[in-house]
């Protein structure tokens, strides 16, 4: 898959450059509408696929930067539409999906989608998730990126492996501090609890959830002000955690 | 003209017996004064007929003993294979019911309706599998010796000498559709029968010379025309009904017959019946039980059971009655009932008891007013199976023993008075010891105590002594006065003490009855009622039961689980199953399914037939008596009752229920639709004053499109809620547990709602070493955002909001405060109702919030309230137990 260095930004369809591709694969036509509405405003070239067929189709056509896609298509499960897609790209994939239904944006999640709108949802939070989204798709992973991380008063030097709070030095135990790392490599991203898991621990601990909360519980204890009230480390109940964008 | 309009109820009757008869099966009987006389022949040419009609005739058995002329006829109609029975060493050929049934014919062809079946077939007779082919909605043609009606049995037997033991119920021709009297003159048949086309030469001699004698033939030609032109009446007075024809209409009549237990009453159960069909009267076949009852034989007991039984095959209502004076005992019941005509047998009683005591004929000439008595002769061969047995079977041993001991007794005594009492005071302490005797045991034992005493009187007391000789002849006075008041005594305590018994039996019957429909009144529910039913009848009737019933899906199937109930097999449910198709009693004892070894009884009520209760006795012979069969219907007909009692009871819950939920569900709607259509309004009129003015100012289409977005909030939650409201009351919601810090789902919930928490104090207390939680963060993030937004509505802007959480013991206490106007007098409990919406001021939910908390926690069987602050504002607290142990996290890396 080709890179994209720059990255997407909406900025980029004032300079009159024909703006980033995104494929949208959602049956309901009101969906469709207003999407196009907002996504074409902010400079963004769009191809609309009513159902699976139609969306794989333009996703190899089109050259995507992202593509949304919406589970409950008429013709095909939208996870098998994941699936088909994750067979032969990394492109972006935001899943769109009804709330409460947190099984199924599990299952989206660890089949290879990037981010997930819960259904109803405002044009702000879906151009985030699709910044965030594009912005560490564009990362080439061979990169060792940047050497520090700053999050409000939150700072990490990634080589010395130092973690400050508006100054003060934190001691992080190894796992908590390889927790953050994860955190802060998809800082913005939803990680299931799965994911998660499999990064820190290893690929045979992943069913140990109460694990991962406890050390979140840990972590935000250093990290936050009120344990209660996290600033930085979030929950999606039922789904898993989330570094906050800035 | 309006008087002879026909009477709308009996019109009525007609219509139904005219359905019924359309449904059913038409009948044609084929009716012969004696064998040879064509009747196979005449069936056969009709059903060719009914062929050439375009019917389908089957011929479902026809015997036409090798006559080649009726042989010639069975050609070119189709003959149903017989079926095969192997029986002992031969193989017997029979009807095969089963497969008629399955082939449905237009029309059965079906010989020799008086025929016996093989042992192992469905039903004993053949008469039996005619009734059933009908009740299948298939016409039967069958043909029947007029020697072979049930009624007519005594009467033929009396001409020709020779008893028919194949007999055929009256009611079955009574029900035939059709009856063609199939006549020769006795010269031709006798002419046919030398010809041998009757039977086979040697056959035909024999056969003339003992039951084809001309005057035989001629009385039973005569019985053949007679029973038809009876049949031809009985049509015409239909007719006549239907077409409101006025007729000399006879005054109802009432019949009653008495019985004995001798072997010839069976002459006046069928007379009787003769006579109540030529008056067209209703009759009672009645019995009356004396102290005499107790002491006949088994065999005479079974007899009166079978005479009975008899009688209501024939149509005859039967009554046991008791009492100490047969003669009595008739009267009275003849007027309660109305009786007009009793029908007894000639007294059989020796000249001497009759003219000592008189016999019932006389009693009941001298006692009837206005009823007529008719007095028939018994002389009739006995039919039935029973041989008369000598008296008593078993000798009550140990009360002979019991009276000689008394008498030795009372001679100790009595040596030891002599001295000072005279003998009449002697005399009346034996006579007491007689008493005694008579009171505590049966007749034998007093008689022998009479006796004796008198003897141990003589040879003791009276001069001289110690000899049975006899000084003075005065003596034998005082012996022969002694005796008789002895026996008299004895006899008369006797009878005291079976009266008493007799009352007491009855009693107990009656509180059987009363107990059980008490009990069956005061039982709720399908399983208590079967129990109790259950109960009463295995004790009064000392057998085991099983209850039929039909499943969700109509199939009959035992019911299981219930105590003394027996197992049912494969063969006795089938029994069940006939009885639950053809709603009529079966097994044991009965004329279908005699094999089975239980009875089954139909449990039928208004509404139809609810089920099929087996009863399996300890002692196959005791349902036989009509007297337990009849009370055994009435329980089970207070069963069926009961039962019905509690479908009906069931479907009046259930159509409660669902009013119930009408009303929940137009209360919702109500609801509903006033919250979706409020936010629907504002969007619309918001978006539709966007598009039409494009020139709007900026602040206002600022304003307008908040307007939108927030009112889309509304609507967003609102459909959030009643979704989550559904699933929690289908019960779809379940708590998928899972340990959990409770500072990550409180800082969920915050997080989700930090848009309208925004410029209030919100403070969490939430112990830093407060357990892991067992919980599904989803719903308690629900319940948590839900509080917490109830908070944010109900109380002033700015004021502040705290979440705390604490443990004590093994639960968990979840606690969200304000500082609003608190709670109003009693509704603490009524905010967690649905749709309850507090100050109409402040409320602007649709009320399921809270409802939907309380069902949230519920599913972590947990506990939600809500109390006033001191201090003022609101609490709402809810608790999650610890339960299970929460897991170990190993903290390798400290």
């Amino acid at each position: 898959m080709a890179e994209h260095p720059e990255g997407i930004s909406p900025e980029t369809s004032s300079t009159g450059t024909p703006g980033p591709a995104v494929v949208l694969i959602e049956d309901e036509p009101q969906i469709r509408r207003f999407l196009r509405a907002s996504l074409i405003s902010h400079g963004f070239r769009l191809f609309e696929a009513a159902n699976g067929q139609e969306g794989l189709v333009e996703a190899a056509t089109r050259q995507p930067e992202l593509i949304i896609l919406d589970l409950g298509l008429p013709d095909m499960d939208g996870l098998e539409v994941i699936r088909q897609l994750r067979e032969w790209t990394t492109i972006p994939i935001i899943v769109l999906s009804a709330r409460g239904q947190e099984r199924d944006k599990i299952s989206a999640l660890d089949a290879g989608a990037d981010d997930y709108v819960s259904k109803p949802f405002g044009v702000g939070e879906l151009l985030a998730r699709m910044r965030v989204a594009v912005r560490h798709a564009a990362r080439n992973p061979s990169d060792p990126g940047e050497t520090t991380f700053s999050l409000g008063e939150l700072h990490v030097d990634l080589v010395n492996r130092q973690v400050t709070m508006g100054g003060n030095r934190v001691h992080l135990t190894p796992i908590e501090y390889r927790l953050l790392i994860t955190l802060i490599r998809h800082a913005g991203k939803i990680l299931t609890h799965r994911h998660l898991l499999k990064e820190v621990w290893g690929p045979n601990q992943t069913e140990q959830a109460q694990y991962l909360r406890v050390y979140i519980a840990q972590l935000r204890r250093k990290l936050e002000v009120d344990p209660a009230r996290p600033r930085y480390v979030l929950t999606e109940p039922g789904v898993g955690y989330r570094l906050a964008a800035e | 003209m309006s008087e002879h309009r026909p009477d709308p109820d009996a019109l009525l009757a007609r219509v139904k017996e005219e359905e019924s008869q359309q449904r059913r099966g038409r009948l044609k009987v084929f009716v012969g004064a004696a064998a040879g006389v064509g009747k196979t022949y005449a069936m056969l040419q009709a059903a060719h007929e009914r062929r050439a009609d375009g019917l389908d005739v089957l011929v479902g058995w026809v015997d036409t003993h090798g006559r080649a002329e009726t042989d010639a006829l069975l050609k070119g109609l189709p003959v149903l294979p017989r079926r095969q029975i192997p029986y002992r060493n031969a193989t017997l050929q029979e009807f095969d019911l089963d497969a008629v049934l399955a082939r449905r014919p237009a029309v059965a062809l079906v010989d020799e309706l008086a025929h016996t079946n093989a042992p192992g077939s469905r039903h004993p007779k053949r008469w039996q599998d005619v009734l059933e082919l009908l009740d299948a909605g298939i016409n039967v043609y069958t043909t029947m010796n007029v020697q072979h009606l049930e009624s007519l049995n005594d009467v033929v037997a009396k001409i020709t000498g020779v008893q028919v033991r194949e007999t055929v119920p009256d009611s079955v021709l009574e029900q035939a559709d059709e009856i063609e009297l199939i006549d020769l003159p006795p010269d031709e048949l006798l002419q046919r029968l030398k010809d041998g086309k009757v039977y086979v030469p040697e056959q035909a001699k024999e056969a003339i010379q003992s039951f084809f004698r001309k005057g035989n033939l001629i009385a039973l030609r005569e019985l053949a025309l007679r029973r038809t032109a009876d049949r031809v009446d009985a049509q015409m007075r239909h007719y006549m009904r239907d077409h409101a024809i006025p007729t000399t209409w006879p005054v109802a009549e009432r019949l009653m017959a008495c019985i004995s237990p001798s072997p010839h009453s069976v002459g006046v159960v069928r007379a009787a019946k003769r006579f109540a069909d030529t008056l067209r009267a209703e009759w009672i076949v009645a019995y009356v039980e004396t102290p005499a009852h107790a002491r006949r034989s088994e065999a005479d007991r079974a007899r009166v059971s079978e005479m009975l039984r008899l009688a209501e095959q024939l149509g005859a209502e039967t009554v046991t009655l008791s009492g100490q004076r047969v003669s009595e005992e008739i009267l009275t019941y003849a007027r309660e009932r109305n009786v007009s005509k009793i029908v007894l047998g000639k007294p059989v009683q020796p000249l001497w008891r009759r003219f000592l005591f008189g016999s019932i004929a006389d009693a009941l000439v001298r006692g009837s007013a206005e009823t007529d008595i008719y007095i028939i002769s018994e002389e009739a061969p006995p039919h039935l199976p029973y041989v008369a047995s000598p008296r008593p079977s078993r000798t009550d041993w140990p009360g002979y023993a019991r009276a000689a001991l008394v008498v030795a007794l009372c001679t100790v005594v009595a040596w030891g008075m002599l001295p000072y009492f005279e003998l009449s005071n002697i005399i009346m302490l034996y006579l007491l010891g007689v008493v005694g005797v008579a009171a505590t045991c049966g007749r034998g034992p007093s008689i022998l105590a009479s006796v004796t005493s008198v003897a141990a009187f003589d040879f003791f007391f009276v001069p001289p002594y110690l000899t049975f000789a006899v000084s003075d002849t005065q003596y034998f006075v005082t012996f022969a006065v002694m005796l008789v008041v002895a026996l008299v005594i004895s006899d008369l305590t006797i009878r005291i003490r079976w009266l008493a018994e007799s009352a007491r039996h009855r009693e107990r019957r009656t509180a059987a009855l009363y107990s059980m429909s008490r009990e069956l009144a005061s039982v709720r529910g399908l399983d208590n009622i079967l129990g109790a039913a259950t109960r009463h009848i295995t004790e009064v009737f000392r057998s085991q039961v099983v209850f039929l019933l039909p499943d969700a899906t109509g199939r009959l199937a035992p019911r299981k689980g219930l105590p003394r109930s027996f197992e049912i097999d494969t063969s006795e449910f089938a029994v069940g199953q006939w009885v639950y198709e053809h709603r009529q009693i079966a097994g044991l004892g009965t004329a279908t399914l005699p094999g089975a070894k239980a009875l089954y009884l139909p449990l039928t009520a208004s509404r139809g037939i609810l089920g099929v209760l087996g009863v399996r006795p300890a002692e196959p012979h005791t349902l036989e008596a009509p007297e337990q069969r009849h009370q055994l219907e009435t329980f089970v007909s207070q069963t069926a009752l009961a039962l019905e009692r509690a479908q009906l009871a069931d479907e009046a819950q259930q159509t409660q229920v669902r009013m119930e939920t009408e009303r929940l569900r137009s209360s919702l709607l109500s609801s509903v639709s006033h919250d979706l259509r409020t936010p629907l309004a504002s969007i619309t009129g918001a978006a539709s004053s966007l598009l039409q003015d494009m020139s709007l100012d900026a602040s206002i289409r600022q304003e307008l499109l908040e307007t939108i977005r927030e009112e889309s909030d509304r609507l967003s939650r609102l459909v959030h809620n009643l979704l989550q409201m559904t699933s929690l009351e289908s019960g779809a919601v379940h708590a998928v547990k899972d340990w959990h810090p409770l500072e990550e789902v409180v800082g969920a919930a915050l997080g989700r709602l930090s848009a309208e928490l925004q410029g209030r104090e919100v403070t969490t207390r939430v112990l830093k070493d407060l357990p892991l939680v067992p919980i599904d963060d989803v719903l308690i993030e629900q319940v948590l955002i839900n509080l917490l937004d109830n908070a944010v509505k109900h109380t002033p802007d700015g004021s502040p909001i705290e979440v705390a959480a604490w443990a004590d013991g093994d639960t968990v206490t979840v606690e969200v405060a304000d500082r609003g106007p608190g709670l109003a007098a009693g509704e603490e409990q009524r905010v967690f109702e649905k749709f309850y919406r507090g100050h109409p001021a402040t409320a602007r939910g649709a009320g399921l919030g809270l409802a939907i908390c309380q069902g949230f926690v519920k599913a972590h069987e947990g506990r939600i309230w809500a109390e006033n602050r001191p201090g003022g504002g609101a609490t709402f607290r809810f608790t999650i137990p610890l339960t299970g142990s929460p897991p170990e996290v190993e903290r390798s890396d400290g």
